[in-house]
């Protein structure tokens, strides 16, 4: 199978400014990506990218095996919620699925009548007068009517309360049961990760910190605490991503592959959100692939 | 039907806490040979988390012998858990529980109990490394 999204030295200039550089990926399909990062970390550059909004200004990225550039054969294997998911304020709910079907060859007109249904939205209610929760119930609606092979969701829950996030999250976890279908999703809530993705990649101020699977993540990640001690004489096998010391004690995030049998260390399993927060911390040392660097590196 | 529950605070992976949640009913007797588990779907609408999970999750189990999944009609359970474990952990647990009064008798509160347990697992480990 096909990468769902393959970049290499990928970037996007904004008159002076490089929103995204240098960034190199190669994501798994079918699976459901979590992309997270700072605010102004690249993650909206770097899906428009993806969906063809943009054009990089360096390197490439190729979505489900296809070099992106604007070609409409692979757009349609692409659905994509945007941030705040814009639609047609005037436009009524039944509107904005005919719309749909016109604009979509692969249109699943069932799908989205189901939904519609499963939702009791009223089709004639026009777009502009919907809860929060139901736009992006929408919006989701028309993407996955799409029967796309790719969906991408930029921030899609930021703006909706609990409920309706909870709500949201469900409908989209059902249509990725049902479906064959990779997903790539930018979110702030990395709480809500852990439950949603299966790989994460963390962009900071526009390159690539970290990727990879979120188990391997998980499996090679350690808080190790004991004895103060000197990071620096660690094994060579333990990279450390983070650390803290008091005058007795110290506390570190450690990446290894190696089991740590030093006894003096009490050694803790991390979540994914500690890990996170561990990467996204400005003075956080890089590590891309998923893979804790070879000894004497 | 078992119903599964996600504690996010747990620090247990989702995965994890589904295989830990059969694992636990079997063991109990809730979930008997024969049982049908919820499907990928139903569990993925519960809780809204990733298909991905809860496939691994049921394959991990099938793999210890505890599940069989039958294409097309569902997953269900075969291994037991229940008896020979309890009956051997029966008196291990009224021998742990003797210990836990004697050491509320010596004034300890649940905290130390615990540091103390913790400690002694932590030395037996490190004596067995050694």
């Amino acid at each position: 199978m096909s990468a769902a999204l393959a970049t290499r030295r990928l970037g996007k200039r904004f008159g002076r400014r490089w929103a995204l550089s240098g960034c190199t990926l190669q994501v798994p399909a079918g699976r459901v990506v979590g992309l997270v990062g700072s605010n102004g970390a690249g993650k909206t550059t770097l899906l428009h990218l993806a969906v063809g909004l943009d054009e990089p200004s360096e390197g490439t990225i190729a979505v489900l095996g296809e070099e992106v550039a604007g070609a409409s054969s692979q757009l349609s294997r692409v659905g994509f919620v945007a941030q705040d998911t814009p639609l047609y304020p005037a436009l009524s709910v039944e509107d904005h699925l005919r719309l749909g079907a016109a604009l979509n060859p692969g249109w699943d007109a069932t799908l989205a009548r189901d939904r519609v249904r499963q939702l009791a939205l009223d089709p004639r209610q026009r777009a502009g007068t919907l809860s929060g929760g139901q736009r992006a119930q929408l919006a989701l609606t028309l993407a996955t009517a799409k029967r796309p092979e790719l969906l991408v969701l930029d921030e899609p829950v930021a703006s909706l309360d609990p409920l309706a996030r909870r709500e949201f999250l469900r409908s989209l976890m059902e249509f990725t049961a049902e479906h064959a279908v990779s997903v790539v999703l930018s979110s702030h809530l990395i709480a809500d990760l852990e439950r949603l993705c299966d790989y994460l990649v963390l962009l900071a101020e526009g390159q690539v910190q970290l990727a990879g699977d979120a188990d391997e993540l998980l499996a090679s990640h350690r808080r190790i605490s004991g004895p103060r001690r000197d990071s620096a004489r660690l094994p060579a096998n333990q990279q450390v991503v983070e650390e803290s010391h008091t005058e007795r004690q110290s506390t570190l995030l450690v990446r290894t592959d190696e089991p740590i049998i030093d006894p003096a260390w009490e050694v803790a399993e991390v979540s994914l959100e500690d890990i996170v927060l561990a990467y996204m911390r400005p003075d956080a040392r890089p590590a891309a692939d998923g893979k804790a660097p070879k000894a004497g590196r | 039907m078992i119903e599964f529950q996600l504690d996010a605070r747990s620090g247990v992976s989702p995965y994890m806490q589904i295989v830990q949640q059969v694992r636990h009913a079997l063991r109990l007797g809730l979930l008997r040979e024969g049982d049908q588990l919820p499907t990928v779907k139903e569990v993925v609408a519960r809780l809204a988390i990733n298909p991905n999970t809860v496939l691994k999750a049921y394959r991990e189990l099938e793999h210890a012998g505890l599940v069989t999944a039958r294409p097309g009609v569902g997953t269900f359970a075969t291994g037991s858990l229940a008896d020979p474990a309890l009956a051997e952990h029966g008196p291990l647990r009224r021998e742990l529980r003797g210990w836990i009064i004697k050491a509320r008798r010596a004034g300890l509160d649940e905290e130390s109990i615990e540091a103390l347990f913790r400690d002694a697992v932590r030395s037996a480990r490190i004596e067995g490394v050694a």
